[in-house]
């Protein structure tokens, strides 16, 4: 532990910024699909989410969710109504949906926002052409937790 | 509409949710009267009853295809008509050379296609079989998959089996590629892990944004996309489908796409030849 903590202390005078991210592949599910720690290392901010959800080349969670809070026109009806959200999650098991809902709904429709590899085909974003696995995953760590920052604000 | 419907209705909207496609009907230049509604067929075990994508679509898109003098994919067909006609290549032929009669001969030729050719010993779409025409009987060269020519012809064929309901075989010789059709229609691709199922099986009827999903039958093909200003041909869509699912895609024209559209055409079976539709 000494150890890992002088590691990560070197690590944070390196690259201060992404010093405690959590990249992809070490994120840590729990049974039930949750994630307990910010993927950033840093808290998330509620209104640069709402930017993300909205935003057609970010998350564009309005695509197949429904918030009536948010200003976005033409909200879609594929996924559940995301109202009330934070009263029947916590923090940990939304960060958990954002990244990889599979991890809690096998069956799920929903992409995985914070995987980048395991794909059938995978492509190189929207050419059509074939990418390279590891991908870039469709979301930050950073903007994954402003997602779910915004989302626990969604209380009944 | 009497009590049994109106329960019946009520139930359905309970089941489902809500009914968004509508109950219009299809009636094309106020004498063709279009199926777009019938049972799934029994091998289709997600769906139970299928409809054509014109009942998802809204009302002046609707009115575009019900009149030949709106359905701006007509000029198209005219084109084609002149082509038919037209001798091209080292044989000095024409379509017209070997089919005289274009209506009579080609009327129900759309319905059953792709199709499996016995004496090639494999399946042809119908874009396939012109391309074969033009090169093996008439000495001319191939048009491009998915090109206007292709597309234009399509249309022209397809037109004459309007209102035929589609009667794709899915056994005998075609049956493992069938299967293979079927597989990938589930399969989930790309980084954004989509089937064709999980949009038009399973949310068929549900908004993604201001698109209303339909079933993604394809008995409206070649169909004239208002976004194009263009007839596209299918396998271009479905092309275009799997590279949203931020996919590596298939080429049209290729065994993967020629199986997923005997599969996707099967799932249509009993819904009547549309082309040239008209969509979003």
């Amino acid at each position: 532990m000494i150890r890992t903590i002088t590691a990560i202390a070197g690590l944070c005078l390196a690259t201060a910024a992404t010093a405690q991210e959590v990249a992809p592949v070490d994120v840590d599910y729990d049974d039930m699909g949750a994630i307990a720690v910010s993927l950033s290392g840093a808290p998330g901010d509620a209104t640069a989410g709402q930017e993300v959800m909205t935003t057609r080349a970010l998350g564009n969670c309005v695509a197949c969710h429904q918030v009536s809070d948010l200003k976005a026109e033409f909200q879609g009806s594929v996924g559940p109504s995301l109202d009330g959200t934070g009263s029947r999650w916590d923090e940990s098991q939304l960060r958990g949906i954002v990244s990889n809902a599979k991890m809690t709904f096998p069956d799920t429709v929903m992409p995985s926002f914070y995987k980048v590899s395991g794909y059938i085909r995978p492509g190189d974003a929207f050419t059509g052409k074939a990418g390279t696995e590891p991908l870039p995953p469709l979301l930050t760590a950073q903007q994954i937790e402003d997602v779910v920052a915004y989302l626990t604000t969604l209380t009944d | 509409m009497t009590k049994t419907g109106l329960l019946t209705a009520a139930i359905a909207m309970i089941a489902t949710g809500a009914l968004a496609q509508d109950d219009n009907q299809l009636i094309i230049n106020g004498e063709t009267e279009m199926i777009t509604e019938a049972p799934a067929p029994d091998y289709i075990s997600g769906l139970k009853t299928i409809y054509s994508g014109w009942r998802f679509r809204d009302a002046s898109l609707q009115q575009m295809q019900s009149d030949d003098f709106e359905n701006p994919a007509v000029i198209a067909v005219d084109r084609a008509t002149e082509m038919w006609s037209t001798v091209e290549g080292t044989a000095d032929k024409s379509c017209a050379s070997c089919h005289e009669n274009l209506e009579a001969d080609m009327k129900g030729v759309r319905a059953v296609y792709p199709k499996w050719n016995e004496k090639a010993g494999e399946l042809r779409t119908l874009a396939t079989q012109i391309n074969k025409c033009r090169t093996d009987n008439m000495g001319a060269e191939e048009w491009k998959y998915t090109g206007a020519e292709m597309t234009g012809m399509e249309a022209l064929i397809s037109i004459q089996s309007r209102g035929m309901p589609v009667n794709v075989a899915i056994d005998g010789p075609v049956a493992d590629i069938w299967k293979h059709g079927e597989e990938m229609y589930y399969t989930r691709y790309g980084q954004l892990e989509l089937s064709c199922a999980s949009c038009h099986e399973q949310n068929a009827d549900n908004y993604i944004r201001a698109d209303h999903l339909s079933q993604g039958q394809i008995n409206g093909f070649p169909a004239f996309r208002l976004k194009d200003d263009g007839l596209v041909q299918v396998q271009n869509r479905f092309k275009g489908c799997i590279r949203d699912t931020r996919a590596e895609t298939f080429n049209p024209g290729s065994a993967e796409f020629d199986a997923l559209e005997l599969y996707v055409a099967s799932r249509g079976n009993g819904l009547s030849v549309e082309g040239p539709s008209v969509r979003p």
